[in-house]
């Protein structure tokens, strides 16, 4: 026991990581703390977000302790979590469609190419024109990025799959379907988790800036509110979270991925 | 193996077969009129120079791939020719050169995947009969492992097993020890030389590997070069089952000289063709 702490504690990787963290920090305290650079002038040095995060009287009104802190990220939560659920089950069945029907294919992957480098935020206006409530508008561009994201990866990740297990699979008396349940979706998985991945984060990105400029609610729009209002600890803390819950839904997605993928884990030696 | 019984089923008649390729108007003729026969249960073993299209007759009588004149039959019934390209069946089972298991199923889901998907068994029953397989070889404990854990002699002997539990009329393997070792390889040939002696069905053996020709098959069947014909069968008339000490015996190595000849001959005019084109 004691001597798993100790390997943990004096593990290199941890070390490091530590390390640059301290780093990281150091910087911004030198920045703004010590030096007073010009451009740094408003910006509060470390220890006065934490404070203000871990506050039960922050100044802005939004720390740890506060209600509306939580009502926040829920809002926020909950649009990328119902965009990011649309994106992976419309995605995903599309990509796998398009990689198994060459005729879909066809039909399709010109207006996916066209649609997919346009970027999500360019998508507001007619979000709000075509979408019933400012609400629906904002998943919509959450969504949106994340979703082709999700297509091109799935292709890709059919695609990919080696020819033989095709027609090994044609050998032992697969029909289609059989093709489909037993090669193409597992086969494609690697990839269609890459693309999730990716897709979380786009997703991420496209909320906040959706929120900036349509929200009422949310991490995104608190920050926004929080960079008029001054209250530049609170666009810090709010930043950091947003870092948080990125982080936490791209290692939960990696959770998911190596149950599903137990033969890809084992391969790794994992 | 499986039931043990010789269905006197699996009789191949290639007749005059040729195919052209012709990849944006590079007119490639691969075989030219090709003939020969495999009898039912007979191991027939495919040597010749690289590219002369062996992999070309196995993936017609696969279903895989159109031939442009001639016909393949199997036992009677026409599979393929000009006009016809039949679909892959259990019936015509390939092993694959580069092993083609499901890197996502374990050992025993890749094995019981064609009687499950065929519906000719209930789950439980293929697993018992999988099982069975996995022990008569000696390959126990293995069940739930993913292929990629497995070295890659076991692959193949699982992916050998996974064709014959559909007990096919044909096996047709595609150089499926290349890339093993020599240790590896005569364990691989024993594992072979077994389950044939045990169930003996039509083999279609592709190989460039001599010593393993003459081992395995009843008849050494040596190509051309590129266009490809029957350069020569040589009928291999060892006692059966096969065992080492034969590789060192006089028989085997006046077959040996034989088809060592015939695939010089050969290599040499590949060579010399080869040559030809990059000038």
């Amino acid at each position: 026991m004691i001597s798993r702490l100790k390997a943990t504690v004096t593990d290199p990787h941890l070390l490091r990581a530590l390390t640059g963290i301290f780093v990281f920090v150091g910087l911004w305290y030198l920045f703004t703390a010590v030096l007073n650079l010009p451009r740094f002038k408003l910006i509060p040095n470390p220890i006065a977000v934490l404070k203000d995060w871990f506050s039960f009287t922050p100044a802005s009104g939004r720390s740890i302790f506060t209600k509306v802190y939580y009502l926040d990220i829920a809002y926020s939560v909950g649009r990328t979590l119902a965009a990011f659920t649309l994106a992976t089950v419309l995605g995903v069945t599309l990509g796998l469609f398009m990689g198994w029907n060459r005729t879909f294919y066809d039909f399709a992957f010109p207006v996916v190419e066209i649609l997919r480098p346009m970027p999500p935020l360019s998508w507001i206006p007619l979000a709000i024109l075509i979408l019933p409530g400012v609400e629906i508008a904002v998943v919509y561009v959450t969504f949106i990025a994340a979703f082709f994201a999700t297509v091109l990866n799935t292709l890709l990740g059919v695609f990919s799959i080696d020819k033989n297990y095709f027609l090994a699979a044609r050998c032992l008396g697969s029909k289609p379907k059989d093709v489909f349940v037993n090669v193409i979706v597992p086969g494609s998985l690697p990839f269609i988790f890459t693309g999730l991945q990716i897709g979380m984060g786009i997703s991420w990105m496209s909320l906040v800036a959706g929120e900036i400029i349509a929200g009422k609610q949310g991490l995104g729009y608190a920050i926004y509110e929080g960079y008029f209002l001054y209250q530049f600890e609170h666009v810090i803390s709010y930043m950091f979270t947003l870092g948080i819950l990125g982080y936490m839904s791209s290692a939960g997605i990696r959770a998911v991925g190596r149950r599903l993928m137990a033969w890809e884990a084992r391969r790794r030696g994992a | 193996m499986a039931t043990g019984v010789q269905n006197n089923q699996g009789e191949i008649l290639i007749k005059n077969v040729t195919k052209i390729y012709d990849p944006e108007g590079v007119h490639v003729v691969a075989m030219k009129d090709c003939s020969f026969d495999i009898a039912a249960g007979e191991f027939a073993v495919i040597v010749g120079p690289s590219g002369c299209g062996k992999t070309t007759l196995l993936n017609a009588i696969a279903g895989f791939d159109t031939i442009t004149s001639g016909e393949i039959y199997l036992d009677g019934e026409l599979i393929s020719s000009r006009d016809k390209q039949i679909r892959p069946d259990v019936e015509r089972m390939v092993v694959f050169q580069n092993g083609a298991l499901f890197p996502w199923k374990t050992v025993m889901e890749n094995v019981i995947y064609g009687p499950v998907v065929q519906k000719r068994m209930k789950k439980r029953e293929a697993v018992d009969v999988a099982r069975r397989m996995l022990h008569q070889v000696g390959l126990n404990g293995i069940e739930d492992k993913y292929p990629e854990e497995l070295s890659s002699g076991v692959q193949r002997r699982v992916e050998i097993l996974r064709a014959l539990i559909n007990k096919p009329k044909v096996v047709m393997l595609d150089e499926p020890f290349r890339g093993l070792d020599a240790v590896a390889k005569t364990v691989m040939h024993e594992f072979l030389m077994d389950i044939f002696c045990e169930s003996p069905r039509t083999m279609f053996f592709i190989t460039h590997d001599l010593d393993e020709a003459i081992f395995l098959g009843n008849k050494v069947v040596i190509m051309t070069t590129r266009p490809a014909q029957v350069k020569k069968i040589v009928h291999v008339n060892l006692a059966w089952p096969r065992e080492h000490h034969m590789l060192a015996s006089e028989t085997y190595l006046d077959l040996k000289r034989e088809v060592l000849e015939a695939v010089h001959e050969e290599a040499k005019k590949a060579f010399e063709a080869g040559e030809r084109e990059m000038a």
